[in-house]
């Protein structure tokens, strides 16, 4: 009995014959990795070239290893498996990137003493050329943009919610798919990609042709960035209150309630969570668009309070003005620490929106439904 | 008696229905007014630059001469972007849907949304101080051993400003949208026809070339239309990385411009009729961006039963 047996076990089994044994991948990436490093080793090494090369060497390897043994089929299956790992890995390569080059650049600029807290008014190019030579701290901060920032943003969210959320009321409760209802969706859906600098344009012809020509002020911005938002706004909230269960409305009226405070008391409060989540992740989307604030606020070095007067900076405009044209241009750095720094703030707000609103999104969930 | 009292009682909420359906009803048409607002009043300031003679305008050969250059600059640009990023997206759509371990698939759909997240001047500064400066050498190598295609044609740039780099940051900036939607519709395949292939032996390549991409075709082609889109109208990338100039074949030289860019760069200093010129670029702008998502959501909506996009 043991006999017949031994024999089958130490040879392969015929159901896995003709396959890679389960240590191929990493035995081939081993191998890629050593003959990559010692490639590299003759042509200069830099790290990402290594793992340019050891990639190459691993996908050749493995597909050509499993044509051999496994059919051409199989290695069909491995090469596509390495094209789609590939690009996932090749997309990542940015975001490491551009974080890494945000944080490298952006800290020095957040630690400088008055950087939050103190604007660009006064600050000249002198100012860095002396920072510059003499070593001494960079001037200047980004109070103004912060201020700026903050107020065109709650002014457009201040205008959009309400439309928004309106729309989508109309479009779930009232619509009921009729031709008015599937043009809105249309139109909201096509608005969704306008430019934004299309949608600043907008704003600023609207003023240019209402107020006077050449206004701009923090209003006008907050109105092209209201362009961008409220379609964000609807798509969200008509999700949410799509997924409102019928049983809820159809009790309420049971009892006698109308239809209006039916929505306000029941379906809003059901979806309110998705849509406190979607606003706010309206909110960090317009809060990082530079093209319709820079032609419809222009960009101020002071702080300007006041919305609805005289130009006003902001986080975007700043990082771009910055960078463009640099506060003194023989000596660039101090100015463009300045706009990394602002970029670092400006990342770091996003983030915490998209976590606020994934946060929102589990605290206040119903208890019932999803 | 009985009928009185009960209508009487709701008179107040009778008006609040009223006033809130008629609320409601006021948003979605505002939307409307916006969407038709925006072509209304770019028309409007518009109109000047496209009724003068054609020395007042910049470059002195009218208004057509002065945008079909950069035009055609906005569309390479778009181009070049697609071309890096479609494949890649939808590569990385596929290994969130079909190939990562199953726990692991949400947490990656995050790290692209991530992508997404970043503004775009942010971007637009990493292109113009890392990548131009990484990516230049390469252009040497490109210019002196394919130069003789005329995209590639020399002396190529030094510092990396080119429009090539501006369409590299342009396609990191639309692979998150372009990922997305794919893999909504890569989850969509039904999971039959999936089950199918396998049993019937395919490998997970096969089972993904029969029964994933046929299915999400239009759904696909649609995302790929809203990246071009995206593509099509981004500023930020392209103002701060290309040192832009006049229209030229090859993509590794600084040259071309695009309309976004170009209005954002002289927007904020210009008047009179350097003004209403630029709107009218935007209206131009405008036309080609509505007409791609347009068709974008109609491929959509044709397929809406199939794919459940959006």
């Amino acid at each position: 009995m043991t006999s017949t047996l031994t024999p089958v076990r130490s040879k392969r089994s015929a159901l896995t014959k003709g396959q890679l044994p389960r240590y191929a991948p990493y035995a081939v990436l081993a191998a890629a990795l050593i003959v990559g490093a010692a490639i590299m080793a003759l042509l200069g090494f830099n790290p990402f070239g290594w793992g340019l090369v050891s990639a190459l060497l691993f996908a050749i390897g493995l597909v050509s290893w499993s044509a051999a043994v496994e059919g051409s089929r199989k290695a069909k299956d491995k090469l596509a498996t390495c094209l789609v790992v590939g690009s996932f890995l090749v997309a990542l390569l940015p975001l490491v990137s551009v974080i890494w080059t945000v944080l490298v650049n952006g800290i020095p600029g957040l630690i400088d003493p008055g950087f939050l807290t103190t604007s660009m008014n006064g600050v000249t190019g002198a100012f860095d050329n002396k920072a510059v030579e003499s070593g001494g701290p960079v001037m200047g901060g980004i109070y103004h943009a912060l201020l700026g920032t903050v107020q065109i943003t709650l002014l457009a969210t201040v205008i959009s919610v309400p439309v928004g959320l309106l729309t989508a009321v109309y479009l779930v409760e009232y619509g009921h798919d009729g031709r008015l209802a599937k043009a809105i969706t249309f139109f909201v859906d096509v608005m969704t990609g306008i430019p934004s600098i299309v949608a600043g344009l907008f704003a600023a012809a609207f003023f240019f042709v209402v107020v006077g020509p050449g206004t701009k002020t923090g209003a006008v911005a907050a109105v092209a960035l209201s362009v961008l938002m409220i379609p964000v706004v609807v798509r969200s909230s008509e999700e949410m209150l799509k997924i409102v269960p019928n049983e809820l409305r159809e009790a309420a009226y049971a009892l006698g309630v109308r239809k209006w405070r039916t929505i306000l008391k029941v379906v809003i409060p059901t979806a309110i969570s998705g849509i406190a989540s979607g606003v706010t992740l309206a909110i960090a989307r317009v809060i990082g668009e530079t093209a319709p604030i820079l032609v419809t606020a222009g960009f101020a070095t002071s702080i300007n309070s006041n919305v609805f007067g005289g130009w006003m900076a902001s986080l975007p405009t700043f990082i771009y003005t910055q960078i463009l044209n640099p506060t003194s241009p023989s000596n660039p750095d101090p100015s463009s620490q300045r706009a990394w720094g602002a970029a670092l703030v400006l990342i770091i707000l996003v983030m915490i929106l998209n976590l606020v609103a994934r946060l929102i999104a589990r605290i206040f969930a119903p208890k019932t439904g999803r | 008696m009985t009928a009185t009292p009960l209508t009487s009682t709701q008179g107040a909420g009778r008006a609040g229905d009223k006033v809130f359906s008629g609320a409601a009803l006021a948003a979605g048409c505002l939307i409307l007014a916006v969407l038709f607002g925006v072509a209304l009043f770019l028309v409007i300031q518009a109109i000047p630059a496209l009724t003068a003679p054609a020395g007042k305008i910049q470059g002195g050969q009218g208004f057509f001469a002065y945008i079909w250059p950069i035009v055609l600059g906005t569309l390479i640009a778009a181009v070049i972007a697609l071309v890096i990023a479609t494949p890649i997206a939808i590569g990385v759509a596929l290994f969130i849907s079909h190939f990562a371990p199953r726990g692991l698939a949400s947490g990656l759909g995050y790290v692209v949304d991530l992508l997404a997240a970043i503004p775009s001047v942010v971007y637009g500064a990493w292109g113009a101080a890392f990548l131009a400066k990484e990516i230049a050498p390469a252009y040497g190598w490109l210019a002196s051993n394919m130069g003789w295609l005329p995209i590639f044609a020399g002396p190529a740039s030094t510092t990396g400003k080119t429009i090539l780099t501006a369409g590299i940051v342009l396609a990191v900036m639309v692979l998150p949208i372009i990922t997305s939607l794919s893999r909504e519709i890569f989850l969509q395949t039904p999971k039959l026809h999936e089950e199918a292939a396998l049993a019937l032996g395919a490998t997970r390549w096969e089972m993904i070339k029969m029964a994933v991409l046929p299915f999400a075709r239009p759904g696909i082609i649609s995302a790929v239309m809203l990246g071009l889109g995206r593509a099509l109208g981004e500023t930020m990338a392209v103002a701060l990385v290309l040192s832009s100039g006049a229209l030229t074949a090859s993509l590794i030289q600084s040259g071309n411009q695009t309309i976004a860019a170009e209005i954002a760069l002289n927007f904020p200093e210009a008047s009179g009729l350097k003004v209403s010129t630029l709107i009218a670029a935007g209206l131009v702008l405008f036309i080609i961006t509505l007409a791609v998502n347009m068709i974008a959501r109609w491929v959509i909506t044709q397929h809406k039963e199939f794919s459940g996009a959006n």
